[in-house]
């Protein structure tokens, strides 16, 4: 297994966190200049950037198998909608406001959309991450369907339906903000000494436990984590398709994240990032043959495990870690 | 009570199907410890066979029936044999997750490929068996179909079947030999690579049976029929304790009969929440399964 490490991929997190918050300010005013589909493709490729950076945290840094990811995200999707779209009219005016109470809106949804999928995280959790391995993986896939079974039964957010009408919140400045927020945090997480923790748990649950960490603590807190900023990317994607059904968020959706940290190489933050922009914008370089699309992504995986497991942009060898 | 009958006769008949499949995952399981994700889509390979060989014999009899059975065990059979080959073997010393994502990519291929060669439309399943009603008690009576006792029957068939394979015959005492340990079985001579592509081949055999009796029941067929089916017989393989083969067939019969009175009554939405939630709840009160044996671990 590869070494789960970012501390190389990523010098000087602060720095680079604020470089990317100004460049996502630069960029959402020049906007209106892009053409709106490929500032359509940047947002999906930002929102997969934050969905694969978050999951990696549990499937690759701290080594346990997690399917569940797209329930999260259905969490907080339908939480945030349900915020501007309910709670909205009331606090900013039918009229929609100003775009500073737009915004001051969004972010209280993201931010209840975050909490609502890390308590999500904590339920799934505290129960599943006794067990390993692909019991793990099976079991975070079934609370997956369950969420996904809920919504589709709460007819207050549309039931089977889904939820339409949902504002168009989501610019380019928020994607990439968030992303730039989530990289941030993961990598700061991982860095700090704390931080080693989940690494030694990926590395050796027994030899962890052996030395005095609590690694069912650990693995909570990676996956809480996890699942907030999964939250807060399925907020952004309400708001940037503005319509949400709970088939949108089964089993395919969270395999596809996996796909991403697989491809990435788990626990290399900087690979994952390459890796979900690559996975968001290649359907849309072979948008011509379409119908191949997903046959070359299934063989891509297999071939992937069988010559490259440890992912196709981890560079260092295995073992050879600072 | 009636209904109580009724409903109890229909889960009988879904547990059948959900067992045959989940003897296929408990079985490779058993020798290879890992979950073979791409099962529930030779279960849909399975259907397609029996459509595609359905057309080409006369409906409503029983030899017709019986040919496109055995027609879908053997292409499944051999199917399971060449994804073992081509994606399995080698990753066989590499760690779980790797051979998991494979398996994962498997999984996907096949449902692509048959989405790309027999559409995603869904397909209506010809009649492959005579089919007869039968009423109990009266107009308002328990209703039994043919095709449901087939079912019934056949799954009887083949599980004895594979009981006698597994405890009677030098391949299946090979299997459990591998099972409890395989570096030991190749050090006393049993070729590990045919033992397991035996048990591919007889497990994919079963996936195969179950999709042609599946679509039986429920005669409408389509590339991603089987994730649903497989996502619940592979519950019912850890609830029954996962590698034993009684313990599988029980696990099914159990999600057949529990699904089905949930689909009987208000919480019918639920119903395919209802696979999940006993798998929790069965891995956090008995994680082995019910008549599954309690490892300890070792360091």
């Amino acid at each position: 297994m590869n070494p789960p490490d970012a501390s190389r991929a990523l010098p000087r997190p602060a720095l680079a966190l604020v470089a990317a918050l100004a460049a996502a300010w630069i960029v959402s005013h020049f906007s209106d200049r892009f053409d709106p589909y490929y500032l359509d493709v940047a947002v999906g490729a930002g929102i997969n950037v934050i969905l694969a950076v978050s999951l990696n945290l549990i499937n690759g840094t701290t080594g346990q198998f997690s399917l569940g990811h797209a329930g999260f995200m259905a969490v907080g999707a339908y939480i945030a909608a349900a915020v501007t779209m309910l709670a909205g009219p009331s606090l900013v005016g039918a009229d929609g406001g100003t775009s500073g109470q737009q915004s001051l809106l969004f972010l209280g949804a993201l931010a209840a959309a975050g909490l609502a999928a890390a308590i999500a995280g904590l339920l799934v959790g505290l129960p599943s991450l006794r067990l390993r391995g692909d019991y793990l993986a099976i079991v975070t896939l079934g609370f997956g369907e369950i969420i996904r079974v809920i919504f589709q039964n709460i007819d207050a957010l549309g039931g089977a339906m889904g939820l339409n009408g949902i504002p168009a919140y989501t610019t380019i400045f928020w994607v990439l903000a968030v992303a730039a927020v989530t990289v941030f945090v993961v990598t700061c997480l991982v860095r700090s000494t704390y931080g080693r923790g989940f690494i030694a748990v990926h590395d050796d649950e027994i030899a962890a436990e052996a030395i005095g960490l609590r690694t069912t603590r650990y693995k909570i807190v990676a996956f809480v984590v996890g699942a907030f900023f999964a939250g807060v990317a399925g907020g952004l994607y309400g708001h940037f398709k503005q319509t949400i059904s709970p088939t949108g968020f089964d089993f395919t959706k969270s395999i596809e994240i996996v796909v991403m940290v697989i491809l990435g190489g788990m626990g290399n933050t900087a690979g994952v990032i390459l890796a979900a922009i690559l996975l968001t914008v290649l359907p849309e370089v072979l948008r011509p043959v379409a119908e191949y699309r997903m046959i070359l992504y299934s063989v891509v995986l297999i071939v992937l495990m069988l010559v490259r497991p440890q992912g196709l942009f981890n560079f260092r060898r295995p073992g050879n870690r600072p | 009570m009636t209904e109580f009958l009724q409903q109890l006769l229909n889960g009988i008949s879904l547990g059948a199907i959900l067992a045959l499949i989940a003897l296929g995952y408990t079985m490779v399981y058993g020798v290879l410890r890992f979950i073979n994700f791409a099962h529930c889509d030779i279960f849909m390979v399975g259907a397609y066979v029996g459509y595609f060989v359905g057309r080409h014999v006369p409906e409503h009899t029983w030899w017709g029936g019986l040919i496109a059975l055995v027609a879908a065990m053997l292409v499944c059979a051999a199917l399971g044999v060449v994804i073992e080959r081509l994606a399995y073997r080698p990753l066989r010393s590499a760690p779980t997750l790797n051979v998991l994502i494979a398996a994962i990519g498997v999984s996907l291929l096949l449902e692509n490929l048959g989405q790309h060669f027999f559409g995603a439309t869904p397909r209506a399943f010809p009649e492959l068996f005579p089919v007869y009603t039968f009423q109990f008690g009266g107009n308002s009576g328990v209703v039994l179909y043919s095709n449901q006792l087939i079912v019934i029957a056949l799954t009887l068939v083949l599980l004895f079947a594979l009981r006698f394979v597994v405890l009677r015959t030098k391949i299946g005492t090979a299997m459990r030999a591998l099972s409890l340990n395989r570096q030991a079985a190749a050090l006393v001579g049993i070729n590990n690579d045919l033992v397991i592509a035996a048990t591919f081949a007889l497990g994919s055999a079963l996936a195969g049976a179950a999709g042609v009796l599946y679509a039986l029941n429920y005669p409408s067929i389509d590339p991603l029929m089987g994730v649903l089916p497989g996502l619940k017989a592979f519950v019912a393989a850890v609830v029954g304790g996962i590698g034993s083969i009684p313990g599988a067939a029980l696990g099914g019969l159990l999600l057949g009969t529990v699904e089905t009175f949930v689909n009987g009554s208000e919480w019918s939405t639920y119903k395919d929440a209802i696979a999940f939630g006993l798998l929790i709840l069965i891995l956090i009160f008995r994680p082995a399964g019910l008549l599954g044996r309690n490892i300890r671990e070792k360091v």
